[in-house]
């Protein structure tokens, strides 16, 4: 089981969405995370889907996916130089004792502090998986009240063939 | 320009699609379209039930290979069709059905009827379409059947809301659709073609299995000239039957859980299997990491999907058939295969040996009904199998001659198929003789569409193999679950009297020696007919492939002691 990021571009259509997520209980693929949004042509949107299974699995995935319709193109991007990012809102408890601290680890992490209350933090990082797990990890002793993540987004690095379109 | 109702736009680009039939039921969502079809040269079939409206279109498809067309109304009207759709779409079958909505002002709001068909049956069309402005629906009903009959053909359900309906515009039926998400498969390269002639030539025990997709690309006679040019023998899938026919010396029959010995014999001894247009369902492969050990496989089909999704293909051609197999054939070497033609008559003659209508009984067994229907019939008919044991008799005991000669449920496994989808194929096909086989389990479930034949005046006739069970389940409750018959006795009404009473004729039989009687006066009988037979309660299926054993390891038939 490895993960596997997808890319993948549709027509901008009432139930499009619907149409994939139902794809996927259907089939029973594992999804870990999908996301969706505009892309650069109108009327077409741009879908990151992250997705655990081996390469037979993620294959038929592909497969299943293009033959939908409503979707244009596919790629799987797990072997390709790519920049994928994931955004997550963190509201931590932050009381005068521990304020510092906080927001010193969320420099380290190059996050940022975008809401401040008496007794809590609200940090937004951006970056990799990776490193948002990480920063999560930290700052779990000191209580996190509110957690928002919006999954992983991919784009393939300049040069190196992106078949996309 | 035209200025239509939406309700006109239905039928205006309905007759330009080439309808002329279609198979419904109205109700207060599609009003509007009901009022304005007496203006349009298109045969409306009253159904009794939209599940069978659905099972009807699919019918007419299979039967004549266009495009089969239901409609139904919002809500029940549409999740009825849902078991239909479900049908067709497992099948790859052509259909369109329309449905009602509410107006688009209501839609969300549950109003009385309101059911959301489009959410309900993405898992099960090929695409769908929900229509709030009359702007789009030309071009909507023009993408729908473009993407039912093309490619891997199946159901598109376009959802029209009451007001669309209603509503009026300048009609202009596009002549190009714009699908840029649509693929079709193109064309194989050369070298992927010799290469599977290679491995054909090189191959000492080669064996094709014929699917659907060889009938849905209408490219029986090009499997034949490749069967006759490569001495290649071939076994077909329950849906492959009449891909080529039964009476060829090549042709095997059908393979799998219920197939003769011998195709699944071959099927483990072959060293190449050639799969054209199947999808190596499980009721083929049985146990898959045992299926056809020592083969090489090629893989053709249309559907990129089907490509490693259960047997891992050792060359993989995607394309239409009637392309490739032309193409293949004059690369495939002539080759006599003798040993291995042997072998596999000698596995066929040691299941002769078993067939149990050579046998001495004169117990009313249900293999004698069919095998007694084929003869009067000499074949030459439109055979509509239900689900079950009745399916599997079928499929075992009448040669499949001719072309769309067998209509079944085979991937969903639809009880109640039968008697709709046999209203489907005779209304599509008004000369040919459509016969119905099916057990006393799956004609109730459709019991009602009696009524239809009898108001459309269809010939239909309709043979019961009545064993007072649901059989194929009980036949694994006997098998696998200590015998217990827990929900599968059954009672029926007398259905003679039930045919009577919707105007058909019937005849109950009990003994064997009134089969053949029955079956003549049937055959000469222009109308409908229902025969009753009243089979042994307890007779089995087989050979049989036990779930999750391989196909090489069957439960047997007896040799026969008297001949």
């Amino acid at each position: 089981m490895e993960t596997h990021t997808l890319i993948a571009l549709m027509e901008d259509k009432p139930g499009v969405l619907h149409r994939v997520a139902s794809l996927f209980r259907r089939r029973n693929y594992n999804i870990e995370s999908l996301t969706v949004g505009h892309s650069e042509t109108p009327n077409v949107s741009r879908m990151t889907i992250v997705l655990n299974g081996d390469d037979r699995v993620v294959q038929q995935v592909v497969k299943q996916l293009s033959k939908l319709i409503n979707v244009i193109q596919v790629l799987d991007v797990s072997d390709q130089p790519a920049v994928s990012r994931e955004l997550a809102l963190i509201k931590v408890t932050a009381g005068p004792g521990t304020r510092t601290e906080i927001i010193e680890l969320a420099s380290v992490f190059r996050a940022r502090v975008v809401d401040v209350g008496a007794n809590s933090l609200t940090v937004e990082l951006t970056g990799p998986q990776s490193r948002v797990n990480s920063m999560i990890g930290l700052l779990h002793p000191y209580g996190i009240e509110e957690l928002a993540r919006t999954g992983r987004v991919a784009m393939v690095r300049a040069g190196n063939g992106n078949a996309l379109l | 320009m035209m200025k239509l109702t939406g309700a006109q736009v239905v039928w205006e680009s309905l007759v330009r699609e080439g309808v002329e039939t279609i198979f419904g039921i109205t109700g207060g969502a599609v009003i509007h379209l009901y009022h304005t079809l007496p203006e349009y040269p298109i045969h409306h079939v009253l159904m009794r039930h939209e599940q069978a409206a659905a099972h009807a279109a699919d019918g007419y498809a299979r039967a004549t290979g266009k495009v089969g067309v239901c409609i139904a109304t919002s809500g029940p009207g549409a999740t009825n069709l849902v078991t239909g759709l479900a049908t067709a779409y497992m099948d790859s079958s052509p259909v369109v059905a329309i449905t009602g909505q509410v107006p688009t002002l209501v839609i969300g709001t549950d109003a009385f009827q309101e059911v959301d068909i489009t959410g309900i049956t993405h898992p099960i069309t090929k695409h769908n379409y929900l229509v709030t402005d009359v702007q789009e629906l030309p071009t909507i009903i023009r993408e729908a059947f473009y993407i039912a009959r093309t490619g891997r053909p199946g159901p598109v359900l376009i959802d029209i809301a009451k007001d669309v309906q209603a509503a009026e515009v300048d009609y202009v039926y596009p002549d190009e659709v714009s699908l840029p998400g649509y693929l079709l498969p193109g064309t194989p390269s050369p070298s992927q073609l010799q290469q599977a002639a290679q491995m054909i030539n090189e191959a000492e025990r080669p064996l094709i299995i014929a699917g659907h997709g060889v009938i849905l690309a209408a490219a029986e006679d090009a499997l034949l000239e490749l069967v006759e040019k490569g001495n290649i023998p071939i076994v077909t899938t329950l849906l492959g039957i009449g891909a080529l026919s039964e009476a060829h010396p090549f042709c095997l029959g059908m393979a799998g859980m219920h197939g003769e010995a011998y195709t699944n014999l071959a099927l483990s001894q072959a060293d190449l299997i050639v799969s054209l247009g199947s999808r190596f369902d499980d009721r083929l492969t049985g146990q898959v990491d045992q299926f056809a050990r020592q083969a090489q496989i090629i893989h053709v089909d249309l559907d990129p999907v089907e490509i490693d999704k259960t047997v891992p293909a050792d060359l993989a051609v995607l394309g239409d058939l009637k392309e490739i197999l032309p193409a293949l054939t004059p690369l495939v070497e002539e080759r006599a295969h003798s040993k291995w033609m042997k072998r596999i008559r000698e596995w066929r003659s040691d299941s002769a040996k078993r067939d149990i209508v050579g046998q001495e009984t004169d117990e009313l067994i249900p293999q004698y009904v069919v095998r007694q229907i084929w003869e009067a019939t000499q074949g030459e008919v439109v055979m509509v199998s239900d689900v079950g044991q009745n399916q599997m008799w079928e499929a075992q005991y009448f040669v499949h001659h001719r072309r769309r000669g067998l209509l079944s449920s085979g991937g969903l496994g639809t009880m109640g198929f039968a008697l709709p989808a046999a209203i489907g194929a005779q209304t599509g096909c008004p000369d040919e003789r459509v016969w119905v086989t099916v057990g006393d389990g799956g004609f109730q479930m459709n019991i009602q569409e009696l009524a239809t034949v009898v108001q459309e005046k269809l010939p239909i006739k309709i043979a019961i193999l009545n064993n007072g069970y649901l059989g194929m389940v009980r036949q694994w409750q006997q098998l696998f679950f200590e015998g217990r018959y827990s929900g599968t006795p059954l009672l029926g009404p007398d259905f003679v009297r039930l045919a009577e009473a919707y105007g058909i004729p019937g005849i109950t039989v009990r003994e064997k020696s009134e089969v053949g009687p029955a079956v003549s006066q049937a055959v000469a009988t222009d109308g409908p007919m229902l025969m009753d037979f009243h089979i042994v309660q307890e007779e089995n299926v087989y050979p049989m492939v036990a779930p999750g054993a391989s196909v090489s390891d069957m439960i047997r038939r007896p040799v026969a002691t008297k001949k």
